[in-house]
């Protein structure tokens, strides 16, 4: 009986092992020999143009850019519900960056979530939208980073949960998940619209934040752009008309995402003002086109009547720290400054974004004009917040009250920041 | 009616709730050193401390403020007497036209309470609030940098 179970138990293990072993083959990625990247001048001008073109569609340097660190050296935290992973330096220093990267090295981590030496990246890197970028573009990528300046910086060790710090576990992940291909144009649609949706699908990343994540942070491919979430702020569903009283055009989307502000709508706060930022370098045509795919795809949705205007209660709080900016006849609001009720965030199916904006505001655009609004962090308690939140909904919005608006100012002021 | 703790005084204000900390201070408790700069809390020339933090007295509203504690740059020390942060900013010659020097001592202030030992960036960054159109940053800089040390040394 011993032996029977000692031999059942060696064929369990030895089964194990063998699993292992070609699980191990299956994932394992050769090392790609370092090289000294080939001088400026061999690229081309032309070629690291439309590698910074693409770069500021892609948003590169926002995730690969530490506080007050330089840019593309990496070192910026991203939390995830898995833990905190630190984003890598992607200068062209040979030691801490990508200098030692060849082409091939470079295309192959975009296309498939692993660096030069082989090891797996976690796909909070967005491979799995870069994957479908054009080898023209990957490259063109490659021609604009590997020019940088290089910069010595070594990223923090990312702390995530185990098991999910072992970096193997990722060739499972992207065994599930990771669909490769070239991204493919829709011949029924203009020339625009694809330029647009090849942009948002691949580089631009968009579904990144804008689309549900399962379980195992993998975009739900069904439910794409039905809204998600980024660093404690929702990201709004952009396959359905907002939940303000004006939907968004191609002009009020293109000047939203290339200046952060839309008379109509409002400022881009949270993560998505970074974007704008970005957005602001690249070429006019190409957001524009982006702004298209995206009016195509919220005109699908049912349009929804405009309410008309509410009357405004009178409220101390409201009157004192907001009004001097947001009520009817405020300086701000002769400046074209919409009023409140035009807000996706104030008409929002859930108060986080509300919320984040009244304790964080809206940051300084470094260098360049654009909105602003200081934080009430510190200004207001929790109560005055919920207070202020009810306020806004009840008197600038249609909808019904935001239930868990306490717990939401909760989780807000835990994530810290202020 | 609003009772309003400022420097460890209780003040019976007699003002409309949505009436902002800044217009109190200056026109009924004659506190004149935090400035009207804005309005819109974008210029900081109104910074004080509530609760420790530094705010925008200009778009806080006293009826969030009865039972916190306020505290002003005339809460610091006085012309003869002043404090270890007005000190380093005197010592500094850290104001030009001095129209943004109340606000700024005050972020300061909060700041090194909050942090004794800030790096340079973090000075930085906690002073970004607060602008000044005479371009004396590097001073202020320096000052709180040794309003920092001088705190230091007081505590030992």
């Amino acid at each position: 009986m011993a032996f029977r179970a000692g031999l059942i138990g060696s064929i369990v293990v030895g089964g194990i092992l063998a699993i292992g072993v070609v699980c191990v083959a299956l994932a394992w990625k050769p090392s790609i020999e370092p090289v000294t990247p080939p001088p400026t001048a061999s690229f081309g001008a032309d070629r690291v143009a439309r590698g910074a073109a693409l770069a500021a569609v892609g948003d590169c340097v926002v995730c690969h850019t530490a506080k007050s660190g330089q840019p593309f050296a990496g070192g910026r935290p991203l939390s995830t519900p898995f833990g905190v992973i630190y984003a890598t330096n992607i200068t062209p220093d040979a030691e801490t960056g990508i200098g030692a990267w060849s082409e091939q090295a470079f295309v192959r981590s975009m296309r498939e979530g692993v660096d030069r030496t082989g090891q797996y990246l976690y796909p909070a890197f967005p491979y799995p939208h870069f994957t479908h970028a054009t080898d023209q573009d990957i490259e063109a990528l490659y021609a604009f980073l590997i020019t940088r300046t290089p910069v010595s910086a070594k990223s923090p060790p990312n702390a995530l949960v185990f098991p999910l710090n072992i970096r193997w576990l990722v060739a499972g992940w992207d065994l599930l998940f990771l669909r490769t291909g070239e991204w493919r144009p829709d011949p029924s649609q203009g020339a625009e619209w694809n330029r647009g949706a090849y942009l948002v699908e691949t580089l631009g990343h968009c579904g990144a934040c804008h689309t549900p994540l399962n379980a195992l942070g993998a975009e739900e491919g069904s439910r794409a752009f039905a809204g998600g979430e980024a660093e404690g702020w929702d990201a709004p569903a952009l396959r359905t008309t907002p939940p303000g009283p004006e939907p968004w055009s191609v002009e009020t989307l293109t000047e939203y995402l290339r200046t952060g502000f839309a008379p109509s709508h409002g400022a881009a706060a949270g993560p998505m003002r970074e974007v704008t930022n970005e957005l602001a370098r690249a070429p006019i045509e190409d957001v524009r086109a982006i702004a298209v795919y995206f009016a195509s795809l919220m005109s699908k949705s049912p349009a929804r009547k405009a309410p008309a205007g509410k009357a405004i209660a009178y409220d101390a709080i409201f009157e004192g720290a907001c009004g001097g900016c947001h009520a009817p006849g405020s300086p701000l609001r002769q400046l074209g400054a919409p009023s409140l009720a035009a807000s996706s965030v104030v008409n929002a199916p859930s108060p986080r974004d509300a919320i984040q904006i009244i304790l964080r505001g809206i940051p300084w655009r470094e260098g360049r004009a654009g909105p602003f609004m200081p934080g009430f962090a510190d200004e207001l308690s929790d109560q005055q917040v919920a207070h202020l939140v009810g306020y806004l909904r009840a008197n600038f919005s249609h909808s019904p009250a935001w239930p868990d608006v306490e717990k939401e100012i909760r989780r807000a002021r835990e994530q810290g920041g202020s | 009616m609003f009772t309003l703790t400022v420097n460890g005084r209780q003040h019976d204000v007699d003002a409309e709730p949505d009436t902002p900390l800044l217009y109190v201070l200056r026109d009924d408790l004659q506190l004149n050193g935090a400035k009207f700069g804005c309005g819109f809390g974008q210029c900081g020339a109104c910074t004080v401390m509530v609760d420790g933090k530094a705010i925008f007295s200009c778009v806080t509203p006293i009826a969030l403020l009865p039972a916190r504690q306020i505290k002003t740059i005339e809460g610091l020390g006085t012309e003869s007497a002043p404090g270890v942060v007005q000190r380093a900013f005197i010592d500094e010659q850290a104001a030009q036209c001095g129209y943004c020097i109340a606000g700024m001592v005050m972020r300061a202030q909060a700041l090194l309470e909050r942090n004794p030992s800030p790096t340079e960036d973090q000075i930085r960054e906690a002073m970004m609030p607060n602008l000044c159109r005479c371009g004396t940053h590097m001073r202020i800089l320096r000052a709180v940098e040794r309003a920092a040390l001088a705190m230091k040394g007081a505590a030992l």
